[in-house]
Formats: structure tokens, sequence, C-alpha cells
């Protein structure tokens, strides 16, 4: 499947010429260099995760398990954040499982890039598409369109192995020295404030900021419900009035360029 | 928590699973058959409808001062909101956050 190529990159820029003479290997460093940066937030939230796996308390293998198997830290501290409070076991599944659905997003954008790749190629690509590599990858084949295959899968390759072997590392030094952080730290409370940190960036679009109001609201008014169940009330609530708040705002946007001379 | 070790595992496993397809969704098998525009719209809400409703009782009835609201935690949740709005930066909202939590914890006891 041909890449996507702009009319106006028939004559490579420098920058582009340089990326199309790298070979694989070098291109596997290329993206390992400046996937590094991300290193100053994966290692400070995974190591929050070990520890805060092991307060909640599970063993080495398990927060191990969660961070291997699962390999995204929002999902992997909802899961968590639901089995301190006894929630049950599908209640924590699919909390955790809906938390990640923005994974098909970025699965779908690379299409137009990797989709011709081996399918072996494929499946290693999706274990290690997390936020960063996603970003890092697509914006790289973007702006360079006529690299070859092995190129991109290098690039990739190079960004997951900076990003995720430092969350592995950092998420096995969290649980081996959860246990020996005191109680005084109030560290059950880091949990909230990670997801506060996740989520209030976005909170400068109104249609998120409805959103977030409404889950709130709603998370509040079904805390009765049986531990987990509000969730399932407010989540879905809240991405019902996001849509709606953008779909509206879109038609408004609409009229208004519509009603101009 | 008061689960069993196949319990967990189980969890563990069935997250793993699940997310896994999500990433191999359209790479591994959909190819670029287009995601209906309604259900981009309700999945770039996930994250912000998920994660403020698990927050929000968290908030409000700390565990650890056994479910009562507590001015420190409340104030702390607050100091975060507005430094990841402002900043626009994750570790910044999360330092601050925290900072602002030891702060209020040593000042009000």
């Amino acid at each position: 499947m041909p890449a996507p190529t702009p009319a106006s990159a028939t004559e490579p820029t420098p920058d582009q010429a340089r990326a199309l003479a790298r070979t694989p290997r070098q291109c596997v460093r290329h993206g390992f260099l400046q996937a590094l940066p991300f290193i100053l937030v994966l290692l400070p939230f995974g190591l929050l995760f070990g520890v805060v796996a092991s307060d909640a308390g599970l063993d080495l293998a398990k927060t191990m398990g969660f961070t291997v198997l699962v390999l995204a830290g929002a999902s992997q501290f909802t899961a968590v954040q639901l089995m301190t409070d006894q929630a049950p076991a599908l209640v924590v599944i699919v909390s955790a499982v809906a938390v990640n659905l923005r994974m098909a997003m970025y699965s779908a954008a690379l299409v137009p890039w990797l989709g011709a790749a081996r399918p072996r190629d494929r499946a290693w690509v999706s274990y290690v598409l997390i936020d960063q590599t996603y970003a890092l990858s697509v914006q790289h084949y973007e702006r360079n369109p006529r690299l070859s295959m092995p190129q991109r899968l290098g690039y990739f390759l190079g960004a997951a192995l900076a990003t995720c072997v430092p969350w592995f590392v950092a998420a096995a030094l969290g649980a081996i020295m959860g246990q020996a952080i005191p109680e005084s730290w109030a560290l059950d409370f880091a949990v909230p404030i990670t997801f506060i940190a996740l989520i209030a960036p976005a909170l400068r679009s109104l249609p998120h900021l409805v959103a977030a109001l409404v889950a709130v609201t709603a998370a509040l008014v079904f805390a009765f419900l049986p531990s987990g169940m509000g969730l399932f009330v407010a989540a879905p609530l809240a991405m019902a009035s996001g849509a709606l708040t953008e779909l509206a705002l879109e038609r408004r946007r609409a009229r208004i360029g519509a009603s101009l001379p | 928590m008061t689960y069993s070790d196949p319990t967990i595992w189980g969890i563990i496993i069935a997250i793993g699973l699940g997310t896994y397809g999500l990433r191999w969704s359209f790479l591994g098998a959909l190819g670029n058959r287009p995601l209906p525009v309604w259900a981009q719209r309700l999945l770039r809400y996930t994250a912000v409808g998920v994660l403020p409703a698990i927050v929000a009782p968290l908030v409000a009835w700390p565990a650890a001062t056994q479910g009562q609201p507590d001015p420190a935690r409340l104030f702390a949740a607050a100091v975060a909101i507005v430094a990841g709005v402002a900043t626009r930066n994750a570790l910044a909202a999360i330092l601050s956050g925290m900072t602002a939590l030891y702060l209020s914890l040593y000042l009000i006891g």
C-alpha cells in the first residue's frame, strides 16, 4: 500500500534526505534518541504504579504481570484502584479496558503507514503501541512520507525500546521500594492526583470540560450504588455529554460560517 | 483486597488481552475501514469520562480519613487541577498536588 505522499514532497528537504539515507539500524537509534526525553515522565509514573500496586497488596509478580501484559499506565492505575475498592472482577476489567479505547484510534491512524508490514511486525507494533510511540512515529512518518517499511519499523522499535523498557524497570523498582514507604507519605492520594494530572491538561476544551463535570457530578450522585457500579452510569453519561457538546459546537460554527457574507 | 490469586491473574490477563485487541484492531485486522464519525466522537471522551468518575468519590470521601471529607485532600486536588490546566504538563500537576497535600497536612496537622 503506497503511503500518502503530499504533492510538494517531490524534492526532499535536507532533513528528509538525511532520514531517507538512514539504514534500518540507524533508524532504531534515531527513534530511541527521540523518545528518550519521555523517560522523565515515564520513570516517576512507573515508580508510582509499583508503589501503589504493592501498597494495594499485589506482589512483585502480579505488579509486573500488569505492567508487562497491559502496558498502559492509566488503565493499570484504574484496575488497582477498583480492586482496592473491592469492585466485582467484571467491573475492574471493563473499566480498565475502556480507559484504553483510544488505542483503537491509534491503531487506525497507523494503518496508512504500517498496514503493509508483515503480520508479525504488525503484531509487535500493536504490543508497544502506547501514547508516546504513537505520537512520535506518526509525526515522523508524516514529515518523511517516503521512508521504506524497514526504516519506519526501525524508528518505531527504537521509540518503543526507549519508553517501554524504562516503564518496566520503574514499576519493578517501585514494587520493591513500596513496602518500605511509611503511611505518613499519604500515598493513598497519589492515584487521585495522578488521574487529575492526566485529565487536567485536556480541560481547556469545552467538550472535555463538560464531560469531566458530568463525570464528577454523576459519580458523586450515584456513589450509593455497589462499588464500581456508579462508574458504569457516570462514564457513559460523561462520554455522551462530551460528544454532544462537540456536535453542538460544530453545528454553531457551521451556522456562523454560513451566515457570513 | 480479598480476591483469590487466580481471580487476580484472570483480571490481569483479561485486561491485557482486551487492550492488545484494541491496539491490534485496525493495524492487524480491520485495515483501512474508517471508524464511524459518531464512534470517533465518543472515543475521544472515554478517558475524560472514566478517570474523573473514579477520582470524584476518592477526593470527596478519602479512605485514609474513614470517608470523612478532608480539607487537605480537597485543597491538593484543586491545586493539581489548576496546575494541570495552567501548565498542560501532567508531571507538574502531580508534583504541585502532592506538595500541596504535604504542606496542608503539615500545617493543618
